[in-house]
């Protein structure tokens, strides 16, 4: 008899692990039935600093085996009161603070702030702001949608399209420097106007770059779309019901994935959106791979839009014709005492807001983003608060995960493209 | 500019009883027509009659209902649920703060996603009776926008079923931030505010048994055990009341 099998043997003996001594002879047979295992349910802490919670977002799951019972997000830790700072500045010195809330899209803040206090203040902008408006929302609602296109490849495996995706990020970058100066907190819009007109060529420079990404965006998808890999870890994972998305509030991408065409460009039109012409794509089954899909669409449709912008821009003042607003012309201020006035009663006392508010929303890359300003008559705003799309889509996590799969909450925490400098602002 | 803050806040037309100075900052007469433009003003008038307080148009289209607190949950029921008016998705919960003693306004921004109709209902709250019925039962995203409310404004909702702070710490001592008597910097000193970040012992959130023990999963389930939320326990408070007035002229 071997060495091995006398420990073969032992290994089946019920004193294994108090006597290792060798077996004696043939054993008897002995019952393998199961022992009865205690199943307890585990917590597992996801966060804050995890590369796939995609900021400083905590979520604590409660897992049973490799499911998930229960999902508490924790949020917070990049809160810096950015609503209670701007009831300490001026309506125009706000606007820094509007793009260092989503980072991934400032325009679209910056648009937004300034068209909630310009309706409160009932300021009509130029024509030719009204379009350059659209187009740099348009151009940044692109470029939130690549950043999500390259990190959600990532978060399931694919690391070629986060390359593809951020080429085309940088030119977007290299056409917010040229513009404004900066490559992520632009601040490039004033009350009644953007703090200038485009740079030469700049018009140009977008036009190309829209010819160009859907391109890009074909190549993706060759890489994505059909990939069985890609497929399977994101059809049928964090459904949402119409219904459910609706109830918990649910907005822009994520909402419409799930069929419900909600598009505050379609549904509310500003900026003349309802002569654009363009499709709002929705989804039909609200899983991770539709929210794949409506994004991806939603790009090419904003290639549609800025084109069709381009083509309409037209020429003329890009700030409106008002003292009240905006600082007059250098020329002006030195040849003409009450332009001389203006300017400084601008800049001592900033701009002068009636009394009022609004609740203005714009369709943002992440959702319906919602501006509310209260204004007592002063130069500072009384309230100024942001519906922030993030922060609620978000609030329905635990909807999509518990049921699911641990490895499923990163790719419903990717899917629903969240931005954290938003959730907690 | 920030000595006359207090003095600005107070120059804000009382709302309770439209002086002609409100006539000219928010309704103005000639827009009065525009009652009858939004139909679902017109019915909750008629329906709720002195539930509804008043009714204006700002910045041009924009319809506010100020209602009677009681009957927040009510009306937003009705709104929601009867079919010709719909207001199925809840797009803001906030509340708006005008300082000098003046009550708070909740806020609810409505919109009806079938009939294409936005709809603001407000609620003042006198700052001694700052509650409200949650609407929670009605949207699920009212969970963490009256969170956020609750915590920034110290609102308070009642039948919430998870009402904590979420955006500051739970242990954050120093009240809530977006209310006009709130100091930009805090209430305490930079330096007490530092003694207190050192002295959070950040190991206590990640401990599962402490989870296991109560602190998250213990109140989040409170609802299902039919109980009432376990209070915050805060080691912070009850060592240091005052120390906010100790602190009172360094911040300035």
């Amino acid at each position: 008899m071997s060495k091995k099998t006398v420990e073969f043997q032992v290994s089946r003996t019920p004193e294994m692990g108090m006597d290792f001594r060798p077996a004696q002879g043939v054993l008897p047979p002995v019952d393998l039935t199961e022992p009865e295992l205690q199943s307890e349910k585990m917590l597992i802490n996801v966060g804050p600093q995890h590369p796939a919670t995609h900021g400083v977002l905590r979520l604590v799951l409660e897992l049973d085996g490799e499911t998930v019972v229960r999902c508490v997000p924790h949020i917070g830790y990049l809160h810096s009161s950015f609503e209670k700072l701007g009831e300490y500045r001026t309506w125009n010195q706000v606007i820094p603070l509007t793009d260092r809330m989503d980072y991934l899209a400032p325009l679209i803040y910056n648009c937004a702030y300034a068209m909630a206090v310009e309706k409160m203040m009932g300021i009509e902008v130029t024509e030719r702001c009204k379009v350059t408006r659209v187009i740099m929302m348009e151009l940044d609602r692109i470029f939130s949608h690549l950043l999500w296109l390259g990190t959600w490849a990532i978060d399931v495996g694919a690391f070629t399209p986060f390359l593809y995706a951020f080429q085309q990020r940088e030119k977007v970058y290299t056409l917010h420097e040229a513009y404004t100066g900066a490559r992520i907190t632009t601040s490039a819009t004033r009350i009644g106007g953007m703090m200038a007109d485009m740079p030469e060529g700049w018009a140009e420079g977008v036009r190309e770059f829209v010819n160009e990404l859907p391109r890009t965006l074909d190549e993706i998808e060759s890489l994505l779309s059909h990939n069985a890999i890609h497929i399977g870890r994101t059809q049928g994972v964090g459904v949402i019901s119409a219904e459910e998305a609706i109830n918990s509030g649910m907005s822009g991408p994520n909402l419409r994935a799930t069929g419900v065409p909600y598009d505050v460009r379609k549904d509310r039109p500003y900026y003349d959106y309802e002569t654009y012409e363009f499709e709002v794509p929705i989804g039909e089954h609200g899983d991770c791979y539709d929210r794949y899909m409506v994004r991806i669409e939603e790009m090419r449709q904003s290639c549609r839009l800025v084109h069709q912008a381009l083509d309409r821009l037209p020429d003329g003042p890009m700030n409106v014709d008002d003292p009240r607003v905006i600082l007059p012309s250098k020329t002006d201020l030195m040849n003409d005492m009450e332009s001389m006035i203006h300017h400084f009663k601008l800049v001592m006392e900033g701009v002068k807001a009636p009394p009022g508010e609004s609740h203005f929303s714009v369709e943002g890359s992440k959702g319906e983003l919602g501006m509310y300003v209260v204004s007592d008559g002063g130069s500072k705003p009384v309230r100024w608060r942001v519906r922030p799309p993030s922060f609620v889509n978000l609030s329905a996590i635990p909807k999509l995960v518990e049921g699911g799969l641990l490895a499923d909450v990163i790719m419903v925490n990717a899917s629903l493209d969240i931005v954290l400098g938003e959730i907690d602002r | 500019m920030t000595s006359e803050g207090g003095a600005g806040y107070a120059g804000v037309p009382s709302e309770a009883e439209p002086s002609p100075e409100a006539g000219k900052a928010g309704t103005p007469a000639s827009l009065e027509g525009l009652d009858k433009a939004h139909p679902s003003v017109v019915e909750l008038q008629g329906r709720f009659d002195e539930a509804v307080l008043r009714h204006e148009v700002v910045a041009g289209d924009e319809h506010v209902v100020f209602v009677e607190p009681d009957r927040v949950f009510e009306i937003l029921q009705w709104l929601k649920e009867d079919p010709d008016q719909l207001y199925n998705y809840l797009s803001d919960v906030t509340a708006v703060d005008y300082g000098s003693g003046r009550p708070l306004q909740v806020v609810y921004q409505l919109y009806s996603i079938p009939l294409r109709r936005t709809l603001r209902v407000k609620a003042e709250l006198p700052l001694d009776e700052l509650e409200v019925d949650s609407v929670v039962p009605l949207w699920a995203n009212a969970n963490w926008l009256e969170r956020e409310v609750y915590d920034l404004f110290g609102i308070h909702f009642r039948n919430h079923p998870d009402l904590r702070r979420i955006l500051m710490p739970e242990v954050y001592a120093e009240g809530h931030p977006l209310r006009k008597d709130f100091p930009l910097r805090g209430r305490f000193s930079r330096a007490e505010q530092t003694r207190r970040a050192l002295a959070q012992a950040p190991e206590d959130y990640y401990i599962p048994s402490d989870f296991g023990a109560g602190r998250d999963f213990q109140r989040v389930g409170w609802q299902e055990m039919g109980g009432e939320p376990v209070p915050v326990e805060d080691p912070m408070t009850t060592d240091s009341t005052g120390a906010s007035d100790d602190h009172e002229d360094e911040r300035a």
